[in-house]
């Protein structure tokens, strides 16, 4: 383990933002932090810096307390939520900024900002100035000016979250590879769950200042520990449902097979069934029937909102389907997922009130990345 | 095509205010004293006040002497404002809100009263007979201090009147200084040392230029100040200008001096942009 967060509390105003964190992040892992707006993740990352001390709970840096250890003397770099480049330096003394600190002969410094540029694709950019260049660039400078120390532990917070789509996508698979290449253990803040899910080895589910679920992607998205994450990771029907006993759970009035077990008989859960996961079937073969309220096409797929006994389904399926009709809804008995009661349960996962619009005003990231047309140059 | 000619129309509607008052109160002030400048009593057009300033040897000498003591005064105050000036903004900057409140009160209160009476409290308080300062370092059994009328009290009174016009600008920029700036500073590896010199120092720059500038240019041209806390040992430029419009009623010499005196204070003023323009290529440079 490189970094230890132990019981770690923290309180702006006398207002809870993280509430008894413990995090354990193993070296050379790509560890993402995922979550809504507001849920401390920000908090987090500055904690692992040296910026903020926490109220209460520890930070261990290879076995070691550094609570009180400035941010200079950690061998931990952040690229800042808006890169933070320093305005008064071009291109290469920026990048240079971290070894002249560090006290490194001139000529090693040369060549050494020189190999970081070319790493990140601005060879050539040495003497422009910082604010001549676009969001992407400046982010590669960012990434170049934290990397050119040798980090043991890269913080990036959100550094994509100013860039339009594509170039989002280029610059996923570009620090995936400076992460695997350079061995650097990345501690990654998003609220975009995709980015989350195609880039992480570990993923940290938060909300609220608490750790809501950590595990691999896979995990996250098929073993969904509350309702909360089934929501925030993919797209959910959470349904309230009885264990009536193991293999057998009935929800929407109907009993269904499926392969949870371990739950005391006639215990209340969620049961989560992914929008991809359900088959539509002629009305008479399903066990349960709904009316097809909207239809949208999706490119790939059809996104479907069936109204079932008032409760609001969405699927999804590649074949297309006439608002209004019936059909009849199967589900697998692997497809459905139980979980234990949590707080979140009955706020969240029903479609009654989905429309794109709402999905948008929601996901205010993505929002933002269609508004900025960056144009990208390569030199 | 229209549209943009109706919209030219407004914004000149929209300026003539500021225009209207720029021209009464700058542009004709600074037109009279060329006018002046350049005429004599009677009216006709002349150089020969600038003239008669260097005529006799002892005069030119004695206007010269002058300036120079104006000059340094006025140097000496600058710097003396900037040395107290940066680390109050620096620390008013970095404090909290309420701090940051009161301290702004304090500093701009003398701003409120007229100059006349603060200089008049000084005298009260450095004169050596029952002065404030003596009064108190007799007290505390140390040495009486004779500064009343001598040039420490002419640059104390520099200080005290324009530290605030140095406080200002250079809190200003401070206090909008990014603070992740300096935490991504910090994040590399720099002390608070180094934070201070090479990120908090330069992008300081500009609010330091400003608040020297607006410190140097009144101390170079100040009257009154010299006269009352320097005797009448220290004349400065400003002096000098005022007692001709006054007691020689010369309405002209007064008006060719002020013309030196504004051409001096414009050349140092393009003077210390090319400086902070320098500064800049500094930076790139290395
Ligand atoms: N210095 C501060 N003083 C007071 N409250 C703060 C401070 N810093 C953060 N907060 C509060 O702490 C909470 C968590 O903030 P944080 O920046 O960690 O969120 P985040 O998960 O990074 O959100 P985002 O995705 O919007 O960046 C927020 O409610 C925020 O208002
Ligand atoms: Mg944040």
């Amino acid at each position: 383990m490189i970094i230890d967060l132990k019981n770690v509390s923290v309180a702006f105003d006398s207002q809870a933002i993280l509430k008894d964190l413990s995090l354990s992040i193993r070296n050379r892992d790509f560890v993402t932090l995922l979550g809504p707006s507001g849920c401390g993740k920000t908090t987090t990352l500055r904690i692992i810096a040296g910026f903020l001390e926490p109220d209460a709970g520890s930070v261990f840096f290879d076995g070691k307390c550094i609570n009180s250890l400035p941010p200079y003397k950690r061998q931990v770099n952040t690229i800042f939520q808006r890169y933070a480049l320093f305005p008064h330096l071009n291109v290469a003394q920026n990048v240079a900024f971290g070894l002249k600190m560090h006290k490194l002969p001139k000529a090693e410094i040369a060549q050494h900002v020189h190999d970081m540029l070319r790493t990140v694709n601005l060879a050539g950019f040495e003497n422009r100035s910082v604010a001549s260049l676009s969001g992407g660039q400046q982010q590669r400078v960012a990434i170049a000016r934290a990397l050119a120390v040798r980090p043991r532990v890269l913080l990036l917070d959100e550094p994509l979250g100013a860039l339009d789509l594509k170039l989002r996508k280029d610059m996923q698979l570009e620090l995936k590879n400076i992460q695997q290449q350079s061995g650097i253990t990345f501690i990654y803040v998003t609220h975009d769950q995709e980015e989350a899910l195609s880039m992480s080895d570990i993923i940290v589910v938060m909300d609220e200042g608490e750790i809501q679920q950590i595990g691999t992607p896979k995990d996250i998205y098929d073993e969904p520990q509350n309702a909360f994450v089934a929501d925030f990771i993919g797209e959910s029907n959470i349904l309230d449902g009885v264990m009536l006993k193991d293999f057998r759970v009935r929800f929407a009035g109907v009993a269904f097979t499926c392969v949870d077990k371990g739950f005391a008989q006639n215990e209340h859960v969620d049961v989560v069934i992914r929008p991809e996961d359900i088959d539509i079937v002629p009305p008479a073969e399903g066990l349960l029937q709904g009316t097809i309220t909207s239809s949208t096409f999706k490119g790939v797929h059809y996104e479907f909102i069936v109204d079932v006994q008032g409760f609001k389904w969405m699927i999804q399926s590649t074949d297309a389907q006439t608002v209004g009709d019936v059909i009849g809804i199967a589900i697998k008995p692997e497809e459905i997922h139980i979980m234990r009661k949590s707080r979140y349960s009955g706020t969240i996962g029903d479609y009654s009130c989905f429309s794109d619009e709402f999905e948008e005003l929601s996901n205010p990231n993505e929002d933002t990345a269609e508004d900025t047309a960056e144009t990208e140059e390569s030199p | 095509m229209k549209n943009l000619q109706a919209k030219h129309r407004r914004s000149l509607l929209l300026n003539a205010p500021h225009l209207l008052w720029s021209i009464i109160f700058i542009v004709a002030p600074l037109l009279m004293v060329a006018i002046y400048a350049f005429r004599d009593r009677s009216g006709s057009w002349t150089l020969d006040t600038f003239r008669s300033l260097f005529t006799d040897k002892e005069s030119a000498l004695n206007l010269l002497f002058i300036f120079r003591s104006s000059l340094w005064y006025a140097l000496l105050a600058t710097a003396i404002c900037l040395l107290l000036a940066y680390p109050l903004a620096y620390f008013m900057a970095h404090a909290g809100k309420r701090v940051q409140r009161n301290l702004m009160m304090l500093i701009t209160v003398p701003m409120w009263m007229n100059f006349l009476i603060c200089t008049y409290s000084w005298i009260a308080i450095l004169s050596e007979r029952g002065g404030l300062l003596n009064l108190l370092l007799a007290r505390l059994h140390l040495p009486e201090q004779t500064i009343l009328y001598t040039p420490k009290a002419v640059v104390l009174g520099m200080v005290y009147n324009y530290l605030p016009f140095m406080i200002l600008p250079i809190y200003t920029v401070l206090s909008k200084l990014q603070p992740s700036l300096v935490e991504a500073a910090q994040d590399l590896g720099a002390t608070r040392w180094q934070v201070l010199r090479k990120i908090t120092l330069p992008l300081s720059v500009p609010g330091v230029i400003s608040g020297v500038t607006m410190v140097f240019v009144p101390s170079v041209s100040t009257f009154y100040i010299s006269k009352k806390l320097g005797g009448n040992k220290n004349q400065l430029i400003g002096d000098l200008i005022e007692a001709k419009f006054t007691t020689f009623s010369d309405r002209n010499g007064g008006a060719a001096l002020s013309l030196i005196l504004m051409v001096m204070v414009l050349l140092s003023m393009v003077f210390m942009r090319r400086l902070s323009k320098d500064d800049d290529g500094a930076y790139v440079a290395g």
